[in-house]
């Protein structure tokens, strides 16, 4: 009896603590709230609207067709219409597409003669999703082609699969995840940086010096910088010698597209303390911030997969920005030269998060 | 009007909602004196000290700070000022030694000097040989000396003292006091806040407040003289007896009981005090002794806070 009574008292004493910290109560609605209906939605490995462009040397009726039936076919978006089968592979490269239709001059005469495939598809076979997405228009007839196939029959599509021709997902998997491990510890990191200060009373004396703002938050950053850079080296040294990852671009460029990816890691995290109370609520703070990372950057599901809305709010992460930069330069040998836009999207996004972290954080405290 | 002075203030006010944590407080604190707060806790004196070193806002009135106006330029004043926290605010996972390290830079100052200095705080404060001890694992009176040390690495003119002595025993305390009359003997300007009587009783100046008010302001020794009431000691075998009776009496403030003796402050309108006490006890059959006392410094705090307190003339 008397066991049940204490048991109550630490069950209404938590529930009362609770009903006080705000923010974790927020987090019990927000949560489910927020992450089913975004990811519900989003994740989707039923891939459709692949990006895509198309090379159209024979430029007759039949060509058209096949690339409007490509189209029709909802596996595919032709964004994009170029003059050579080596723009499509420059396109590749870049991200800017992930499937190149290539239709030979030859083309009527290949339908013909049905001795071998009469087009190209130029896949970027570094995610096996899209991979085997895009493999669903080999199986695809043309309109004016009714006569039942015969099964031994030579498929439309000759496929060339670029940059995993082994298609193992490792290779896909290891430059995001390094995007991933990343973002989960620089963000904690500086996330619990100013809270902890602030718990254990140092905050109160430090505001009290000449310190300025910028000063402190910089500070702060640096050591975290060179630690990320750290774990950058340990991730590639890892992935090159227990899963053979590829590495096809220069060093140089992974290691500035990391550093501006953890600059902008660790000015969120920043902003996060400010936010926070306590280290327990800039935990789940990161949280709240890592797992729509994970799921909607397209370092798990491809990105081409996710309704526009999220497609939206997956391009103010920064992790969708560093995957398309790490894959494009590990995997598909790009240059930081051709993903520039993804570097711009990075800085802006540390710059605003580094102006807001400052903003937020007075010397001051009230 | 700041020269002689290094705080200035006039209804300085700071509100927390509804609740008024200090309310209209003046202040004229001297250069190189000993300043003291005294009261309860809930008093308003952290608040107070915080805002008159820029980290709270006024919510009305202003201050001046060695000639900088509060809270206008208080990033100005920062150079200037040590401000030691209520709870041990220095690094615990860093050393003694790092510790200074770090106040030293964050205050720019050069190497060489930085060095000198530090030595010289190590040897000042007794921490030489804790030097590359964790701040963290250091006893209370220890971490007490290194706050202080940390706090006037830069030599600055006024120093912020909040309960710096609420976590140490009296031996350090008395140690601790000795250097702030150091500090003040070389020039620094000290503003303490404390509820321990005998810690107030040390200070030049002192201001008692009572929820955000001042009640009472001015040197120790003159508030003892100021004191609108007398004081009656009294001896006696039945303390709580004499004490409920006491209590209840026309004119009497207040009766506290120290061991076996009472002390009994009665309103100074009571033309004979022993007169009062000797009647109100009559009947009772009660052994005891009363003599009439000079008030002490509890008293003057005791009086003050039931508004019993002659303000000094204009």
């Amino acid at each position: 009896m008397k066991g049940l009574l204490r048991l109550f008292a630490i069950l209404r004493k938590e529930v009362r603590q609770l009903r006080r910290d705000r923010l974790t109560f927020g987090m019990i609605v927000g949560i489910p709230l927020l992450q089913i209906t975004l990811f519900g939605f989003a994740i989707n490995t039923d891939v459709r609207h692949l990006s895509a462009g198309v090379a159209d040397h024979a430029n007759t009726q039949f060509s058209r067709i096949l690339a409007a039936d490509a189209q029709a076919s909802q596996v595919v978006d032709i964004t994009r219409r170029v003059e050579t089968p080596e723009q499509l592979e420059t396109l590749l490269r870049r991200g800017e597409i992930s499937v190149g239709i290539f239709i030979p001059s030859d083309f009527g005469q290949r339908l013909a003669r049905r001795d071998r495939p009469a087009a190209q598809l130029m896949i970027d076979g570094s995610d096996p999703l899209i991979l085997a997405a895009a493999r669903q228009l080999t199986g695809m007839s043309l309109r004016y082609d009714t006569a039942p196939r015969q099964t031994t029959e030579v498929p439309l599509f000759e496929i060339r699969n670029y940059y995993n021709p082994e298609r193992r997902s490792a290779v896909n998997i290891v430059p995001g995840l390094m995007g991933v491990i990343l973002t989960m510890t620089m963000v904690l990191f500086t996330a619990v940086a100013i809270v902890r200060e602030r718990e254990r009373g140092n905050l109160e004396l430090l505001i009290n010096t000449p310190v300025r703002n910028l000063e402190l938050m910089v500070g702060k950053i640096i050591p975290y910088v060179i630690i990320g850079l750290i774990q950058v080296s340990l991730i590639l040294l890892l992935g090159v010698l227990l899963f053979h990852v590829p590495i096809q671009g220069r060093m140089i460029d992974i290691y500035l597209a990391a550093l501006v990816f953890i600059a902008a890691n660790l000015t969120m995290g920043l902003v996060i303390s400010t936010l926070a109370r306590t280290q327990f609520q800039a935990m789940q703070t990161t949280f709240f911030f890592f797992l729509p990372s994970i799921l909607i950057s397209g370092f798990m599901f491809p990105f081409d997969g996710m309704p526009r809305a999220a497609q939206y709010i997956a391009e103010l992460l920064p992790l969708t920005h560093f995957v398309r930069l790490i894959r494009g330069i590990m995997l598909r040998g790009a240059e930081l030269s051709e993903l520039l836009s993804e570097m711009w999207a990075l800085m802006a996004f540390m710059l605003i998060t580094l102006g807001v972290a400052m903003l937020r954080f007075k010397k001051r405290l009230d | 009007m700041s020269g002689d002075y290094a705080i200035t203030a006039r209804g300085l006010t700071r509100r927390f909602g509804t609740v008024i944590a200090v309310d209209h407080v003046d202040l004229a604190i001297s250069r190189a004196t000993i300043y003291g707060f005294l009261g309860p806790n809930g008093s308003g004196k952290s608040t107070t000290i915080r805002m008159l070193c820029g980290l709270l806002t006024p919510s009305e009135g202003e201050a001046e700070v060695l000639g900088h106006r509060i809270p206008g330029e208080a990033e100005a004043i920062k150079r200037k000022i040590g401000y030691m926290t209520q709870r041990f605010s220095l690094y615990e996972d860093l050393t003694v030694r790092e510790n200074l390290e770090f106040m030293a830079d964050v205050y720019s100052l050069p190497r060489r000097s930085a060095r000198q200095r530090i030595g010289q705080l190590l040897d000042k404060y007794n921490l030489a040989d804790r030097e590359r001890q964790r701040a963290g694992t250091l006893s209370g009176g220890q971490k007490q000396r290194l706050a202080l040390a940390a706090v006037t690495v830069h030599e600055p003119e006024l120093l912020f003292l909040d309960e710096p002595t609420s976590a140490v025993d009296p031996q350090s305390r008395r140690d601790f006091w000795e250097s702030l009359f150091e500090l003040c003997d070389k020039g620094t300007t000290i503003l303490v806040s404390t509820h321990y009587m005998d810690e107030a009783e040390r200070c030049h100046g002192l201001a008692i407040l009572d929820r955000g008010r001042v009640v009472a302001d001015g040197a120790p020794q003159e508030l003892e003289r100021r004191i609108d009431a007398s004081v009656v000691e009294m001896e006696t075998g039945d303390s709580r007896t004499v004490r409920r009776l006491l209590t209840d009496l026309p004119g009497v403030l207040s009766v506290t009981q120290l061991g076996m003796r009472l002390r009994v402050l009665l309103d100074r309108s009571v033309a004979d005090p022993l007169a009062l006490i000797r009647t109100g006890l009559i009947g009772q059959r009660l052994q005891f002794d009363a003599r009439l006392t000079h008030p002490n410094l509890e008293d003057v705090f005791v009086a003050a806070t039931q508004g019993r307190y002659l303000k000094a003339q204009a």
